[in-house]
């Protein structure tokens, strides 16, 4: 089990992100993360997988734990060694390199089984087989965010984490997606989600945990919060004041606040 | 028409050194966005390595040349480890003047190796002459091709087949990235100062054959600057035909300037890489190979 506790993340010193944040995702299921624009959701994957370095942020307080051993100060390459890996929001393929080039850096910490996780990943992504030579940059969007889970496939990681998989993606792709992560999932991959598109990322997530400005305000199985009135307003965009007239609402009463 | 191929031949033979350093100085900034200004040095130590295991420890000059390269890869691992890599992330001027700092340092202590004369590398070529037809080259430079040519493919396959290639250039395109997948950036880093070092000796060692390294050899270290604006500098293949342009010029320059241009005065073929460069700038400031952007329309 990947678990956060406590968690207290601060960007160059002085802006704190994340404050207190304990989260549990369980071997073999899918947990959702939702939250609005700057709520530290990126923040919390990038503490889990290492990478806060890069953009000068710290864990100031608390701890992650695989399984029961602290991995928060391990570098990058010790945590994917350890089987967690992040793919990053926007795809980041490399665009200059073909699939399979791709696909090969995927398996940097892993080059011995490269050749049988190709092969494993090509089955669950056909569209990239066909394109193995094609550069990767000029992929559609869809095949450019296969790639990218693709590649993270490659090092046969225990625990995927998804950042916004869905992002600028046609419906019908979000919804091939969203099969795809159940299918990697089904194959014995743990996978953390974290979304902007509550529906999708509810819909096949076992639990799910709504985080804002830097903290978890909710912790519900996800068709609990499937039915929440307030997470029905915010995300899903089925609120009932649609059906109110305008003069009732008052601004400040938009002002949602949680826990309050 | 015997003249000229003479010519190119030196040219080429010559351009193949400023190859191999600019595709040292391409490495680096792949992986750093950072110009060394420290290659010159690493240059002039490989050299004067060489030329000690060569005659003072009696080594053959086809063991000492890849020692010596070892030994400066060694060297520029230690740099880097010490003098660059507790400035990752700071603004690149900085590691640039640094790096200006090390090559300054790192020269007083050769240099005092180096002494007041010329010292020799000991290269089996010597005064050699080859006759290919009536065109007449010095043997070096064939060597000074064909050594390049090998070294330059072996890097080329390194960077498209081997895994740790690979990773290096996943970290150029992409740093954050190349972390998300296991690659440690600290060592691309390192790899790519080893690589550039060990290019640098083996430049200075071609370049001391015949007449010897001396104080000032670390200058030719700056005809690798042209040659990488001229290819781009973010492009390995573009350094490689960079050098050997310049390498051509600088010959061509050398051979008709003073039949044609006598009022330009003597050796101006010392500063027509220069010159070379500023035209390069003016019209295509980010050179005749820089990596085209791969972008979806």
């Amino acid at each position: 089990m990947l678990a956060v506790k406590n968690l207290e993340v601060v960007y160059d010193d002085v802006i704190l992100v994340l404050r207190g944040i304990s989260i549990e995702v369980p071997e073999g299921k899918i947990v959702a993360l939702l939250g609005a624009n700057g709520a530290g959701k990126t923040t919390l994957l990038r503490a889990l997988s290492g990478l806060l370095g890069v953009h000068e942020g710290d864990i100031t307080k608390g701890e992650i734990t695989l399984d029961g051993k602290p991995i928060h100060r391990r570098s990058p390459a010790q945590i994917v060694g350890l089987g967690i890996k992040q793919v990053l929001e926007g795809r980041r393929v490399f665009a200059e390199f073909n699939v399979e080039e791709n696909l090969r850096v995927g398996a940097h910490t892993n080059a011995r089984a490269a050749k049988h996780n190709m092969e494993r990943v090509f089955a669950l992504f056909p569209v990239l087989k066909d394109r193995r030579k094609a550069t990767a940059g000029y992929l559609s969007g869809g095949e450019q965010q296969m790639l990218a889970m693709a590649r993270a496939l490659m090092s046969e990681p225990r625990y995927l984490l998804l950042d916004e998989p869905s992002l600028g993606l046609a419906p019908l792709l979000v919804q091939q997606i969203r099969d795809l992560i159940v299918e990697i999932n089904r194959a014995g991959t743990t996978v953390l989600l974290v979304e902007q598109n509550a529906n999708m990322a509810l819909s096949i997530a076992e639990r799910g945990y709504v985080m804002e400005t830097g903290k978890i305000v909710m912790d519900k199985p996800a068709a609990e919060l499937l039915d929440d009135e307030d997470v029905k307003e915010f995300y899903l965009g089925l609120g009932a004041e649609g059906e109110k007239s305008f003069r009732d609402v008052k601004h400040y009463k938009r002002r949602k606040r949680w826990l309050s | 028409m015997t003249d000229f191929l003479q010519a190119l031949i030196s040219g080429l033979g010559v351009g193949s050194i400023y190859a191999l350093l600019a595709v040292g100085f391409v490495i680096i900034y792949k992986s750093m966005q950072v110009i060394s200004f420290a290659q010159p040095a690493l240059l002039v130590t490989g050299a004067v390595m060489v030329s000690y295991l060569r005659f003072d420890f009696g080594l053959n000059f086809w063991i000492a040349l890849p020692l010596a390269m070892v030994l400066t890869a060694l060297l520029a691992l230690v740099i880097e480890r010490l003098a660059l890599r507790p400035m990752i992330g700071k603004p690149v001027f900085v590691v640039a003047i640094i790096t200006i700092g090390v090559d300054i340092a790192v020269r007083v202590v050769v240099n005092r190796f180096i002494g007041l004369g010329a010292r020799q590398v000991g290269d089996p070529w010597g005064l050699t002459i080859r006759r290919l037809g009536a065109v007449v080259v010095q043997e070096r430079y064939l060597w000074m091709m064909l050594i390049t040519a090998v070294v330059v493919s072996l890097l080329f396959a390194f960077f498209k087949y081997s895994r740790v290639g690979l990773a290096m250039r996943a970290a150029a395109f992409d740093q954050e990235t190349a972390l998300a997948q296991g690659i440690s950036v600290g060592q691309v880093f390192a790899l790519s100062w080893a690589i550039a070092g060990a290019l640098a000796a083996l430049a200075g060692t071609l370049a001391g054959t015949r007449a010897g390294i001396d104080q000032q050899t670390w200058v030719l270290g700056l005809k690798a600057l042209p040659a990488i604006i001229l290819g781009g500098l973010d492009s390995v293949g573009g350094a490689v035909v960079g050098g050997l342009a310049v390498g051509v010029v600088e010959a061509m320059v050398s051979r008709y300037q003073g039949a044609y241009f006598p009022w330009l005065g003597q050796n101006f073929s010392l500063v027509s890489p220069y010159v070379l460069m500023l035209i390069v700038l003016m019209i295509r400031p980010y050179g005749l190979f820089g990596t085209p952007e791969v972008e979806r329309v």
